[in-house]
């Protein structure tokens, strides 16, 4: 495990940690980013660019959002809803691009009052 | 388009430059190296093998076929910046921020005094690297409060054991072994709350077994991490806290910080004695620190390029979003700038992606509302054939990342660094497409 998104990105998305990351591995999906845990080189361009400061070191994960490391595993490694195999490490963002699903426990998170 | 520069800012650029599909562009990637990747190659501390490893991105950058790779030419001296306006539609300087900024202060530069880029480009086997480096001093000052000074400290910190799996050339991991360190001192001027060092790196000075880490905490009095709103400066603190809470074990070495302090003079006869340390706004030395080395490690300053607009006093190329401009104000028609030398020595590598997203987006309007000025005239190869330059392209480049993975692989590690220019060179100047793609011909040129 390298940088993790925690909850706090949900429905913000903001992206601008897509834009920081040298080798592209933040993907995202239908509510949140994910930081692909295979790809990350762990250099931490992403976590000052976080405006919702959703972003952080696996070691500095506060206990209210450990969550994010079994969401972030089945983002990547179980397949998601309406497919039938992993995202896995398809080597960048950009190839890949968009993905129409969330891991079960960002899909799980109340969506905010329109 | 000509990129001076093949190190991150340089091939984000291109990166940017290919993927606007507004542009009908054809790239030279032109190093004064026969080896791409910059400050990858030359200045990530070689035990940060992941961040090394962004150097796959860069491949999949280098190998797309509008891009050709010019190893070994040196702007300023084989081509001047006027060669290549003649020869390109634009030019795209890439060329970092290479020279120090020095302490400035009596003695330095005595045998013993070392910079920064100096210890960080021997242990990375850069091939103009000064080879005579010793790491027979006991007791060594570095000063800075930055990420280069911690990976220095850090590096001399490391046991040797440690470098065996990383690239480093077989002469440094020999240095590494005989190394004489006991202690690192890391000299900063301000406080804990002021140090630019990242927690994620402070934290592998924590995770070295045999090293004892003493903080004075005197140095921490008054700052609470929970007042902190930055929140890499809480954690900061914190771990910095908890290291003054705690004696040392007698390990075997010795990480000691010294905030608060900045050198005064260096004392020394035939070799570094001691540097002299002040604590008081006055600069009156407060302390004499016996130490055999002295390692500054204050900052970069980026470098001229005769030809190119400089701002010297912040040693950048001066730009707006991207376009060289003159002292005047005025934009150089068809010249842009990018990374460290058009921002200064500020950020990570992938700062470096949105930097240059600005400047492709800058020459792209310019593109567009044709206002690159002069059009390319000139051709590269008949002036560098001219001057019987060896050229080395992408074909040289895989052959030393070849070579060096075999080197690698006898010694059960993925890479060893060839640090020689000779060998670099032999290697390099092997036939080959300058390109990755193997497409793109001379004659289409």
């Amino acid at each position: 495990m390298t940088f993790v998104i925690s909850q706090l990105c949900a429905d913000v998305k903001d992206k601008s940690c897509i834009v920081q990351c040298p080798v592209d591995c933040i993907y995202e999906g239908e509510r949140s980013l994910y930081i692909s845990p295979d790809e990350c080189v762990d250099c931490g361009a992403c976590e000052p660019a976080c405006p919702t400061e959703a972003i952080y070191h696996h070691a500095d994960l506060p206990a209210e959002y450990s969550a994010a490391l079994s969401s972030t595993h089945s983002f990547f490694f179980d397949p998601l809803p309406g497919r039938t195999e992993p995202v896995g490490s398809p080597g960048g963002f950009r190839k890949v691009g968009p993905l129409a699903a969330d891991s079960p426990f960002v899909a799980s998170l109340p969506t905010p009052p329109s | 388009v000509a990129i001076v520069g093949a190190g991150p800012s340089g091939l984000y650029a291109a990166d940017g430059l290919l993927a606007a599909t507004q542009l009908p562009v054809e790239i030279d990637m032109i190093d004064r190296l026969p080896t791409p990747f910059g400050l990858v190659r030359y200045g990530v501390a070689p035990d940060h093998p992941a961040i090394k490893s962004v150097a796959r991105t860069f491949e999949e950058i280098l190998a797309q076929p509008r891009l050709r790779f010019l190893g070994g030419v040196e702007v300023g001296a084989d081509v001047s910046a006027e060669d290549l306006r003649l020869c390109y539609d634009a030019v795209i300087y890439a060329t970092g921020a290479p020279l120090d900024r020095k302490l400035g202060i009596p003695g330095e530069g005595t045998p013993g005094c070392c910079s920064a880029s100096g210890l960080v480009s021997w242990y990375n086997g850069h091939p103009d690297a000064n080879r005579d480096v010793r790491l027979d001093a006991r007791s060594v000052a570095v000063i800075g409060a930055g990420n280069v000074a911690l990976d220095i400290a850090r590096m001399l910190a490391r046991p040797a054991r440690d470098l065996k799996s990383t690239d480093v050339s077989p002469r440094v991991l020999d240095e590494f072994r005989r190394s004489k360190v006991e202690r690192v001192y890391l000299i900063a001027r301000r406080g804990p709350d002021a140090a630019k060092f990242t927690p994620k790196e402070l934290r592998e000075l924590g995770a070295i077994a045999s090293l004892d880490r003493v903080v004075h905490a005197g140095d921490l009095a008054g700052l609470d991490p929970a007042a902190s709103a930055d929140r890499r400066v809480k954690a900061n603190l914190e771990l910095l806290g908890r290291w003054a809470a705690s004696a040392p074990s007698g390990q075997p070495r010795r990480v000691e910080f010294r905030f608060w302090t900045r050198p005064v003079a260096v004392i020394a006869d035939d070799r570094v004695r001691a540097v002299q340390l002040s604590r008081a706004c006055d600069g009156h030395v407060t302390e004499s620190l016996d130490v055999d080395m002295v390692v500054s490690a204050i900052g970069l300053r980026g470098c001229p390029v005769p030809g190119v607009p400089f701002d010297a006093a912040r040693a950048v190329i001066p730009n707006r979003e991207g376009r060289v401009v003159h002292p005047d104000g005025s934009a150089m028609a068809g010249v842009y700038v990018v990374g460290w030398a058009k921002r200064g020595p500020t950020g990570v590598i992938g700062t470096n992606k949105a930097d240059a997203l600005e400047t492709v987006a800058s020459l792209a309007r310019d593109y567009q509302d044709d206002r690159l000025g002069e059009r390319a005239r000139g051709s590269i190869e008949e002036l560098l054939s001219a001057r019987s330059l060896d050229l080395m392209g992408v074909a040289g480049w895989r052959n030393i990342d070849r070579a060096e993975s075999e080197l690698g692989a006898r010694e059960g590690r993925s890479r060893c660094k060839i640090e020689d220019w000779q060998a670099l060179r032999e290697l390099a100047s092997g036939r080959g497409p300058l390109n990755g793609g193997g497409i793109k011909s001379e004659a289409t040129r």
